[in-house]
């Protein structure tokens, strides 16, 4: 099964919408609660790193018989030093961002820590894309 | 047996701005944070999110993770697509006058008491 999203940078009032859809189908498909909250939490984050960075972005989900692939894909400033991104704590959000809670360098761990396989591809100035994949069987 | 939302409302004098359809959700727990992240990656579904923030992300949130309700604190008020969204999901949203660390110790003596 495809399924592809948009997301709107700087539209948190949307944010989470791909996020939730998902989170239905994968119900649907009876996968294992604790699984489901995996990609949740990966996807959600994904969605937000979008809205709170780039320009805009697109969400490419395949789910498999074994595992859900996604790809989040944006236009936007990019992530010069990727190493340094993926450290708990550290953030380049806006100050506006922080105070809404989001921004405390929490996503990226957030994303690694609940999938099974993660990578991020950068261009300055161009765009980010992060993939990652969650195994659905245990 | 767990408590239900509408038996904390009730013995910790809370406000119900809406989701009225939640209440009695089971409440597993409690979780108090700002960071959306950090509700995102750590609350145990069922828990009550106690919080200052009030726009609709929230709601967001406190759906993905299934939680039972959210506890707004220092007489904050949720926004008006907070709302709305905690109307749609069922997820009630609260209010106390107290700040977050007096409502979490008194949720936490409520739940372990029971």
């Amino acid at each position: 099964m495809h399924f592809e999203y948009r997301v709107q940078g700087g539209d948190f009032v949307r944010a989470g919408q791909a996020s939730s859809q998902v989170k239905k189908i994968l119900k649907q498909l009876n996968v294992a609660p604790q699984i489901i909250k995996r990609v949740v939490v990966a996807l959600y984050e994904g969605e937000v790193n979008i809205v709170a960075h780039a320009f805009q972005g697109k969400i490419y989900i395949d789910i498999e018989t074994d595992k859900i692939r996604v790809i989040l894909d944006d236009v936007g400033p990019g992530i010069p030093d990727i190493e340094m991104a993926m450290r708990p704590g550290f953030s380049t959000a806006s100050p506006i961002v922080r105070e809404m809670g989001f921004g405390a360098g929490m996503g990226l761990p957030n994303i690694k820590e609940n999938t099974d396989r993660m990578k991020i591809s950068s261009v300055v100035g161009v765009g980010t894309r992060l993939e990652f994949v969650v195994n659905l069987k245990e | 047996m767990h408590m239900k939302v509408k038996e904390v409302v009730d013995v910790l004098n809370l406000k119900v701005f809406s989701g009225h359809d939640g209440l009695d959700n089971s409440i597993i727990g409690g979780y108090t944070s700002d960071l959306l992240s950090d509700v995102m990656g750590n609350a145990p579904a069922g828990a009550v999110w106690i919080t200052l923030q009030t726009h609709v992300n929230v709601m967001a949130v406190a759906t993905l993770k299934d939680l039972s309700a959210v506890i707004l604190v220092k007489g904050l008020e949720p926004e008006a697509n907070t709302l709305q969204q905690s109307n749609k999901e069922g997820i009630p949203i609260l209010g106390t006058n107290l700040q977050a660390f007096e409502i979490s110790g008194l949720l936490y003596n409520l739940i372990n008491k029971k």
